[in-house]
C-alpha cells in the first residue's frame, strides 16, 4: 500500500462515520479525532471501517497510530502488504 | 403524539407512512415526527387497521393528542379506538404532559420550503438524489419520500447516481436549508433551556464526586477486544454504563422519578444516554432494561442509538423516558460533570475524562487511569448518605469488572 493509498483509506473510513468529512483540508500531523470532532465511539467505528478497507485486523493498541494523516499513512504502508 | 423526551410538549406529524386500510402491528414505523429537536421515526403500539389518520402532515400538535385511530385486527368496527401514539400514560412523564388539546387550536404550520422528511433524506441519499431540486409535494412544501422517488426516476440525478459531488466542509450538518437548519437550533435551545430552568427550579439539587480507578476495567476490555469482532469492540464508556446499571440496582433509591411530592422507584434501569450532536444540541435516546445487559449487549445497543440519532433514524421506542440518565463529557476531555437532573429523574450520573494520573495504590505512588465520577441528586427525594453508597457501588463495580460486564441480571 502506497502513502496515498493509505490516505484514500483514511479518507473513506472517515466519510462513512461523518458523512461529508474531508481530510483534504487537514494538516497531515493534525489529530484528526479533534480536528473532526471524533468521539471515542465514532473512532472505534473508524477504526473498524478502516480494517474492513484495508482487509486487516486493527487492534486496540495499534489505533493510536491513527491519530494523524501522516502516522496513519506509516502505519498503513508499513503494515499492509505492498499492491 | 408521545412524548419523545423530557422536554416535549408538542409535536409536528412530517409524513405518514400507513394510510387508512393499512394493517399494522406492534413496531411498526407508521409515521415521522418532528420534535423541536429532530425527526423521529413513530411506532405503532398494537396490531390492528388503520381505520383514520386524524392529523394532517405538517401540523404542530400537544403530546396526547390522537394522531390516528387503530381498528382492532378482527375487523371489529372500531369498537376501540387506539390512539396511535405509543401512549406514555404508565410513565410519570405522562404527568408532565399536557392534556390533549383540539389541534385546530395549535394548527402552527412548522413546515415550510426546506422542510425534508427523514425517510426522504435517507432515501435521496442512497438514490444520489439532489434534494435542492426536489419538488415538495407536501404540506407546505415538505418533500416526502415519494418527491425523491420521483426525482430519481425522472431528474438527471438518476443518471449519476454516485454522491461523489463537491465534497462538503468538514463535519458537515445534514443537508438542510440554512433558515430551517437555524430555526430547528433555535427551537432546541429553547426547549433545553425551559427543561433546565425547571430542573434548576423545581430539584435542590446535591453533589458528590469519587474518583475510581479503571486500571482493572480497562485491562480487562483490552483483553476482551481481543476476541472480539471489530463489530463488537468496546470502548470504555460501555464499561462505566454497565457499571452504573449494576449500581442502580444496588440502590434503587436513585433509580426513578419523583412525581407529586414522592418517589416512585422504576422496575427497570432504563439509562438516559446524553448525545452531543454535530449540529449542536442534545438528544437523550434510552438502553432500557440496561440491568439485563451485559457489557456488549451494552456496547451495541450505544452503537446502534448513536449512529441512528446521528443520522436521524431514532424511533419513537428509543425515546421513551429513562428512569437514570449518563453524561459522559470525558470524551470532551473535562476532568468531571456536575450535571443537572433530567426532571421527573432524580439523579444524573456524570463521567469525567478518563486520564492517566498519580494514585496511591497499597502504599505505592503508581500511574492509574482514573475517571472522576459525579452524582447530581434531587435532595427531595434522598440524602447524601444514598447518594454516596451509590457511588461506593459504582466504585466496587469498576474495579471488579469480572462479575460487573458479564453480569446478566434476570
Amino acid at each position: 500500500m502506497t502513502p496515498d493509498q493509505a490516505r484514500t483509506a483514511l479518507q473513506e473510513a472517515i466519510s462513512h462515520v461523518v458523512p461529508g468529512a474531508d481530510l483534504t483540508g487537514l494538516a497531515p500531523d493534525a489529530d484528526v479525532r479533534d480536528a473532526l470532532e471524533l468521539d471515542s465511539l465514532d473512532f472505534v467505528e473508524v477504526v473498524e471501517q478502516l480494517s474492513g478497507i484495508v482487509g486487516f485486523r486493527i487492534e486496540d493498541h495499534e489505533a493510536d497510530a491513527l491519530r494523524t494523516i501522516d502516522s496513519a499513512a506509516r502505519f498503513l504502508t508499513a503494515r499492509a502488504p505492498a499492491r | 403524539m408521545p412524548s419523545l423526551g423530557a422536554d416535549m410538549t408538542e409535536g409536528t406529524l412530517l409524513e405518514w407512512l400507513v394510510k387508512p386500510g393499512d394493517p399494522v402491528h406492534r413496531g411498526d414505523v407508521v409515521a415521522v415526527v418532528d420534535t423541536s429537536k429532530s425527526a423521529v421515526e413513530v411506532e405503532c403500539f398494537d396490531d390492528g387497521v388503520v381505520e383514520a389518520l386524524d392529523v394532517e402532515p405538517g401540523t404542530k400538535v400537544p403530546v396526547g393528542t390522537v394522531l390516528a385511530t387503530i381498528a382492532p385486527p378482527d375487523g371489529h368496527p372500531a369498537g376501540s379506538p387506539a390512539s396511535s401514539a405509543p401512549t406514555p400514560a404508565a410513565t410519570p412523564l405522562a404527568a408532565a404532559a399536557p392534556a390533549p388539546a383540539p389541534a385546530p387550536a395549535h394548527r402552527a404550520h412548522a413546515g415550510g420550503p426546506g422542510r425534508i422528511s427523514p425517510l426522504a433524506r435517507r432515501l435521496a441519499d442512497e438514490l444520489g438524489v439532489d434534494l435542492a431540486s426536489v419538488h415538495g409535494t407536501g404540506l407546505h412544501g415538505v418533500i416526502r419520500a415519494e418527491d425523491v422517488r420521483a426525482a430519481a426516476g425522472t431528474g438527471p440525478a438518476a443518471a449519476a447516481p454516485s454522491p461523489s459531488g463537491p465534497p462538503a466542509t468538514v463535519a458537515a450538518p445534514p443537508p438542510v436549508a440554512g433558515h430551517d437548519a437555524a430555526a430547528r437550533a433555535l427551537d432546541m435551545r429553547r426547549s433545553i433551556a425551559a427543561l433546565m430552568t425547571r430542573s434548576n427550579t423545581e430539584i435542590p439539587h446535591y453533589h458528590l464526586t469519587l474518583t475510581v480507578d479503571l486500571h482493572r476495567t480497562l485491562e480487562w476490555i483490552r483483553e476482551r477486544n481481543v476476541a472480539l469482532s471489530l463489530s463488537e469492540r468496546l470502548v470504555p464508556a460501555a464499561a462505566l454504563l454497565r457499571a452504573t446499571a449494576s449500581a442502580a440496582r444496588e440502590v434503587p433509591e436513585l433509580n426513578g422519578h419523583w412525581v407529586e411530592g414522592a418517589f416512585v422507584p422504576a422496575e427497570h434501569v432504563d439509562l438516559g444516554l446524553i448525545l452531543s450532536l454535530r449540529g449542536g444540541g442534545l438528544l437523550v435516546p434510552v438502553i432500557r432494561e440496561a440491568e439485563s445487559l451485559d457489557v456488549v449487549a451494552t456496547m451495541a445497543r450505544v452503537r446502534d442509538l448513536t449512529r441512528r440519532a446521528r443520522s436521524g433514524r431514532l424511533r419513537g421506542s428509543d425515546l421513551t423516558p429513562p428512569s437514570l440518565t449518563v453524561s459522559n463529557l470525558g470524551d470532551q476531555g473535562v476532568e468531571s460533570v456536575a450535571g443537572v437532573i433530567y426532571p421527573p429523574q432524580v439523579a444524573l450520573v456524570g463521567f469525567g475524562a478518563v486520564s492517566e494520573r498519580p494514585w496511591a495504590v497499597d502504599g505505592m505512588l503508581g500511574v492509574r487511569p482514573l475517571v472522576t465520577v459525579t452524582l447530581a441528586a434531587d435532595h427531595r427525594a434522598t440524602d447524601g448518605a444514598i447518594g454516596s453508597r451509590f457511588l461506593k457501588a459504582l466504585d466496587r463495580a469498576l474495579r471488579d469488572p469480572d462479575s460487573t460486564m458479564q453480569q446478566e441480571e434476570q
